[in-house]
């Protein structure tokens, strides 16, 4: 069978491309996975490597607003929770980043670009932690949020992607019920932890929302993603799942969705339109946190340049010495 | 087995809590992203061990208190923890040193306490022992790529030594506390360790090309509630949330 390495150095004539593309096309609709070997369109792997990349700075980035609360977590078990999940989210960082890197891009490429402010990653992250109640509703909204878009993505058509996702989603899925069950007992604990559960839902509902991305209508990245099989379903079919499952969560919590236009149709909840000026004004950078975040990644990779240098220098020095042994 | 046993749990107990609580600053904020997942890691299993001690520590005592009482709900000098886990977490040198000289302690006495004669200590050192083996592997690799690093780093090194060396030798020293916990089984006495503790750790710096300083005065007193400036903020942010709702549970 024929396969095209990672390294082709012969350009490619034009029938041989439009055979190549027509074989990846047939792939992909038969549902079988690309792997890194195989010819992809240049299209499909920038499409892949910004999305892949995105995610893992998600991951990233995402430690700081709950790391925000290890510190204060009300009881040692609460504590250990946290730490657990936060550690989950390095790790999948790290998967993340591994799966990118065999699309040809390195981790210190993708790092350089989040660093400098280049890349995106998902703007919930630039909103504040306030109470030990956002650790709750991150990981019941954020998180369920994810599960909703990351699901689909075990099945996505790049196989390194699609096999990390599934690891991804398992931990996720107990992340959103850690996440429902901190709710759950401050919506049953005392006045203030009530209103501390219902204020953290009133700041997190709408950008959950908005972390499926633009309506349909005004989404530029849908049609070929969709037929590439990265995505299965569209940003507003996800939001409309998200939010059919977390309504009846938020009456079993007995909290209120802060959502004056809130209806059931009999099939599908029917919901207010998110504020799309306040997700772009997040997004271009004008968020909360957005400086905040960024500069805590870049105070960490900076501090830590002298102990990653010391690394690679023990480690050559090292070398040196068992060659001459 | 009484006070005495209730002291002696809780200066271990203690200890690994406020490490723990120490190294979970570094999360999201470590050199590299394995470093992250490492540290949390190492965090996760001392806050095991503390939370199982405190517990322990609470059901001899008697009076109700269980591991959140007895964390939340002390003052500093209340505390019984090492000097050495309050120190601020300073670079990350200063950080794998420190956990450099918890961990030549820590993997000397579990394995020691998988013998202590409370059997619920017993099993708690069974697990913790194998934690403690591959803790003091990667805060021991550490010390040693910085100290043997680049000369910035080995500088770096010879200031965590110096900042920290006087706090390594209070976990060696025996008081009656100590000597009534050896007598009834509960633990070995602390100067026991100190041989194979010196050893590894002299190992380790000479690795390092760290000079092994000579024995200063040992800093003293956290063991019998006499604390640095450090620890006091360290407590009132872990303890804030619970404090602050007193009729709460979470």
């Amino acid at each position: 069978m024929y396969t095209q390495g990672l390294d082709q150095a012969e350009p490619l004539g034009d029938e041989d491309l439009s055979r190549l593309s027509e074989r990846f096309e047939a792939k992909v609709a038969a549902e079988d996975k690309v792997e890194p070997t195989d010819w992809m369109p240049d299209a499909y792997r920038t499409l892949l490597v910004r999305q892949i990349a995105q995610h893992a700075h998600s991951e990233i980035v995402g430690m700081l607003p709950e790391g925000n609360w290890l510190s204060r977590a009300p009881s040692l078990r609460r504590k250990g929770i946290l730490l657990a999940k936060v550690q989950d989210e390095a790790g999948h960082g790290l998967y993340l980043y591994c799966a990118a890197e065999t699309l040809g891009i390195s981790r210190d490429e993708m790092v350089e670009q989040l660093l400098a402010g280049t890349a995106k990653y998902s703007s919930i992250f630039n909103y504040p932690t306030l109470t030990w109640a956002d650790c709750g509703a991150i990981g019941w909204l954020v998180d369920g949020a994810a599960i909703m878009n990351q699901v689909p993505l075990c099945r996505c058509s790049y196989g390194p992607y699609a096999r990390a996702m599934v690891r991804i989603c398992r931990e996720e899925s107990f992340h959103q019920r850690q996440g429902f069950e901190i709710m759950t007992v401050l919506s049953q604990g005392t006045p203030e932890q009530k209103a501390m559960a219902q204020d953290a839902l009133d700041r997190w509902w709408w950008p959950s929302l908005m972390m499926f991305g633009p309506p349909d209508a005004q989404s530029t990245h849908n049609d070929r993603s969709m037929r590439w099989k990265v995505k299965r379903f569209t940003n507003d079919e996800l939001r409309q799942k998200f939010v059919d499952m977390t309504v009846p969560q938020a009456h079993f919590l007995g909290l209120t969705v802060p959502d004056p236009d809130l209806s059931y149709n009999g099939e599908h909840w029917v919901f207010g339109e998110p504020d799309w000026s306040e997700f772009k004004r997040v997004l271009s950078g004008d968020g909360p946190c957005n400086r905040e975040r960024l500069a805590a990644r870049n105070k960490a990779h900076d501090d830590g340049a002298w102990v990653r240098e010391a690394a690679v220098a023990h480690a050559e020095k090292k070398r040196s010495r068992e060659r001459v042994a | 087995m009484g006070d005495h046993a209730v002291d002696a749990l809780l200066r271990v107990g203690d200890s690994c809590l406020v490490l723990a609580q120490r190294l979970t600053a570094w999360c999201g904020h470590a050199p590299a992203l394995e470093e992250d997942i490492a540290l949390a890691n190492v965090a996760l299993d001392i806050l095991g061990q503390a939370r199982g001690l405190l517990t322990r520590a609470g059901e001899i005592e008697g009076a109700g208190r269980d591991e959140d009482a007895l964390a939340y709900l002390r003052d500093a000098p209340d505390y019984r923890n090492l000097l050495l886990v309050e120190q601020p977490n300073g670079d990350y040198g200063t950080t794998m040193l420190r956990q450099l000289l918890f961990d030549a302690w820590a993997v000397e006495l579990w394995p020691a306490l998988v013998f202590s004669t409370d059997p619920v200590v017993a099993g708690i050192a069974g697990k913790a022992a194998k934690e403690a083996a591959y803790h003091v592997r990667h805060s021991a690799s550490w010390v040693v790529r910085l100290g043997d690093g680049t000369e910035e780093s080995h500088q770096r090194m010879l200031a965590a030594l110096d900042m920290l060396w006087p706090y390594a030798g209070e976990a060696f020293l025996d008081d009656e506390v100590d000597v009534a916990a050896a007598e009834s089984g509960l633990m070995p006495l602390p100067s026991s360790l100190l041989p194979a503790y010196r050893h590894r750790v002299e190992s380790v710096l000479a690795e390092a090309t760290l000079p092994v300083p000579p024995d200063p005065w040992w800093q003293r007193g956290g063991r019998q509630g006499s604390h640095g400036e450090h620890l006091t903020y360290l407590l009132a942010e872990m303890q804030v949330v619970h404090r602050a709702h007193p009729d709460a549970t979470w």
